[in-house]
């Protein structure tokens, strides 16, 4: 082969040039310091005050989660410290009928949508009404099969397209989720149809035990997307303003009919992968915590506003006791849901009974009205 | 009337839903342009346009996914699993999702979703493009699974599976698509899901069967009428849910009872209905009731194919121990 030819074919060069382009996209450093001054959103003093509370409030939100579990008044739960950024920042830049499909970590963002606080605390027991979402609220049920919800995402966009309203579909994953093959399959779909989705993986660097470097051979998770042929943005899944804008920019390019888009947060969960025994000094040194917590996006993002004068330490005692209150009066109305019957979940499998679950709901009916 | 086969009526029914509801949307791997490989989608994206009849890529689970969030935004989807050996690519959509919507969101969310795929023996197919999974399907709480057997009902199992608000599996016989031909009605019409049909009536003996073995069996209660013989063959027509009232009315009128299914023998459709019978009907049986199906292997190297698939012969043989016993 000439020396021509032999630049014309380097895959390795191709790689690099493709992989070298994805620099982490950043606005506020770990310190609250603004690096990126021509990217800083367009967000009234209000706006940013908001999702600071949002945040803080998502952070008492977890400590309360975690504490309710180990007393055993919650059930199932997936811890969210550190990863209040990527969810409430990307959650922001959406509008009011924007469609959620969120993974079993994504809670905050689904109550923020309009899904009541008791609701998602009966998600987490066990109960059915915690997924009856209220009419008008687009969100889904968490979704627990990793990356299920990425293909439904593709359908829901393209619904949203054919309906030609000016909504957009996101759906939430992690590292983990970036390796099945719906995750491949849904950012595919939603390409090839130009369909108004956002895809965000949470790159939270575990995926219960399993570090990124294994998932794959991969510099980032960002640049799978150009496989797709869509726009993709490696973000600090840390810095607020960051996600927020590159949620945004994505929200308002599938808005213009330009299709989907991939974003990958680079952050970190604090806690375990979720409070059923999972124990992460198995698998991750006090280093690589300390590394992290450094990060943490409340910390700095409230550097960030204070040093604006929007925020001190009287509004944050605000927020913290307001989610106490609310969280309180959360479970209250979660504990007064009547229990859920054998005959409720049969008369939900079918618009109608068939033969065998109306003779089963007869048997049930019998049985419980006992 | 018009004269139609199996794919032609299974063409008429996707036309009427098209036309009659706006939501319906058709999709699937080449049943655009190109009508589908069997053409069951033949000139419906000429007629109804690319927006509602449409090529997805090459993915069968995004498919599903398709359907689900498609379901979301109000659409009626009608998708194709090309062949239904391919559907091992799309379970978690169809039993880890669709079935499991309105179940898991208390009533909220529903799937109106019919899933249509070609499936069945006796073509000389690839691996992968014959295998009768129907009873894998039925296990999934959720689902409702069609096999039509004429051409005169698919086109009204169809319609009611699409117009259905809960996903619904619909499976047509590869050798069903251009052997049968009969009077088919133009306009739109419903058969209800979950209703067998009694497609020959008999006193001594019922067969039940499903798909190209409503065809064996009729062969197969021909020859035994020769023999004195009356025998009575019920069309499943829906193997889940089951329709019970019909099941047992026959059995307690013959008293005797088989059952025919082109899949394997293990678990499946026969072994249910079998169930159902002696749960329900044991006083009023005079014999066992056995099953033909095919052997518990792989499905076969088109070269064996022939002998291992069931047909009225085994019908006969296995008919006859009843009757005697």
């Amino acid at each position: 082969m000439g020396e021509k030819n032999l630049k014309q074919f380097d895959p390795a060069a191709t790689l690099a040039s493709i992989e070298n382009n994805f620099e982490m996209f950043q606005i506020l450093n770990e310190e609250g310091k603004v690096v990126n001054e021509e990217a800083i959103p367009n967000l009234s003093d209000e706006e940013l005050i908001e999702l600071m509370s949002r945040m803080v409030y998502t952070r008492i939100l977890d400590q309360r989660s975690i504490s309710l579990n180990r007393q055993g008044r919650l059930g199932f739960y997936a811890p969210t410290a550190g990863q209040e950024a990527s969810q409430l920042a990307s959650h922001f830049a959406l509008e009011k009928n924007d469609w959620i499909l969120p993974g079993y970590r994504d809670v905050p963002q689904i109550v923020y949508h309009g899904l009541p606080l008791w609701k998602a605390f009966l998600f987490s027991r066990g109960h059915f009404v915690g997924n009856q979402v209220p009419e008008g609220v687009n969100v889904l049920p968490p979704q627990i099969i990793i990356g299920a919800q990425f293909v439904q995402a593709a359908g829901v966009a393209l619904g949203i397209k054919k309906r030609g309203t000016a909504d957009v579909a996101i759906t939430y994953t992690g590292d983990g989720g970036s390796s099945q093959g719906d995750f491949y399959e849904g950012i595919n779909f939603a390409g090839a149809f130009k369909a108004p989705a956002i895809f965000i993986v949470q790159n939270n660097q575990f995926a219960i035990s399993t570090p990124r470097e294994v998932q794959t051979a991969a510099k980032t998770i960002a640049q799978k997307g150009i496989a797709a042929g869509i726009p993709s943005v490696l973000v600090d899944g840390m810095d607020p303003l960051a996600v927020y804008v590159a949620t945004k920019d994505a929200r308002d390019r599938a808005v213009r009919g330009e299709g989907p888009s991939l974003i990958e947060t680079m952050c970190y969960r604090y806690g375990p992968h979720t409070m059923s025994g999972d124990d992460p000094t198995r698998y991750r040194t006090s280093d690589i915590d300390n590394e992290w917590a450094a990060k943490d996006p409340i910390v700095r993002f409230r550097i960030y506003l204070e040093g604006k004068g929007l925020w001190n330490e009287q509004k944050e005692t605000e927020v913290i006791e307001r989610a106490k209150e609310e969280i309180k009066a959360a479970i209250k109305k979660a504990d007064e849901t009547p229990k859920q019957k054998v005959t409720d979940l049969i008369s939900n499998m079918y618009e109608e009974k068939p033969f065998n679950l109306q003779e089963q709901y007869e048997v049930f009916e019998a049985k419980e009205s006992k | 009337m018009a004269q139609m086969t199996m794919i032609q009526a299974i063409t008429d029914a996707l036309r009427c839903e098209l036309r009659d509801d706006e939501n319906v949307l058709v999709f699937g791997e080449d049943v655009g342009v190109n009508g589908g490989v069997f053409r069951a989608t033949e000139g419906l994206q000429k007629e109804f346009g690319v927006d509602r009849v449409f090529d997805t890529p090459l993915a069968e689970s995004g498919i599903g996914g398709l359907a689900v969030g498609l379901s979301l935004t109000g659409y009626r989807s009608v998708p194709e699993i090309q062949f239904f050996g391919f559907v091992y690519e799309v379970m978690d959509s169809i039993s880890g999702q669709l079935a499991r919507y309105r179940y898991r969101t208390g009533n909220t969310f529903n799937m109106p979703v019919t899933i249509r795929s070609p499936f069945g023996g006796g073509v000389h197919t690839p691996e992968m493009h014959s295998d009768s999974l129907e009873g894998l399907m039925a296990q999934q709480p959720g689902l409702k699974v069609v096999i039509p057997s004429t051409p005169y009902d698919a086109k009204g199992l169809l319609i009611s599976s699409i117009r259905d608000n809960d996903p619904v599996i619909f499976l047509e016989h590869l050798k069903l698509y251009r052997s049968v031909k009969e009077e088919v009605p133009e306009e739109s019409y419903t058969i209800p899901l979950g209703k067998a049909d009694v497609k020959r009536e008999g006193k001594d003996l019922s067969i039940f069967a499903y798909g190209l073995m409503v065809h064996e069996s009729l062969k197969a209660a021909q020859e035994l009428e020769k023999e004195g013989y009356s025998v009575e063959v019920v069309d499943l027509r829906t193997v889940q849910p089951l329709d019970i009232e019909t099941i047992i009315a026959s059995v307690e009128k013959t008293n005797r009872a088989i059952v025919v299914q082109e899949a394997q023998k293990q678990a499946g459709i026969a072994a249910n209905v079998v169930a159902e019978i002696t749960e329900r009907a044991i006083l009023s049986l005079e014999a066992p009731v056995l099953r033909v199906a095919a052997p518990d292997t792989i499905y076969p190297f088109p070269q064996a194919e022939n002998i291992w698939l069931p047909n009225y012969k085994d019908i006969l043989e296995t008919a006859k121990k009843v009757l005697t016993f």
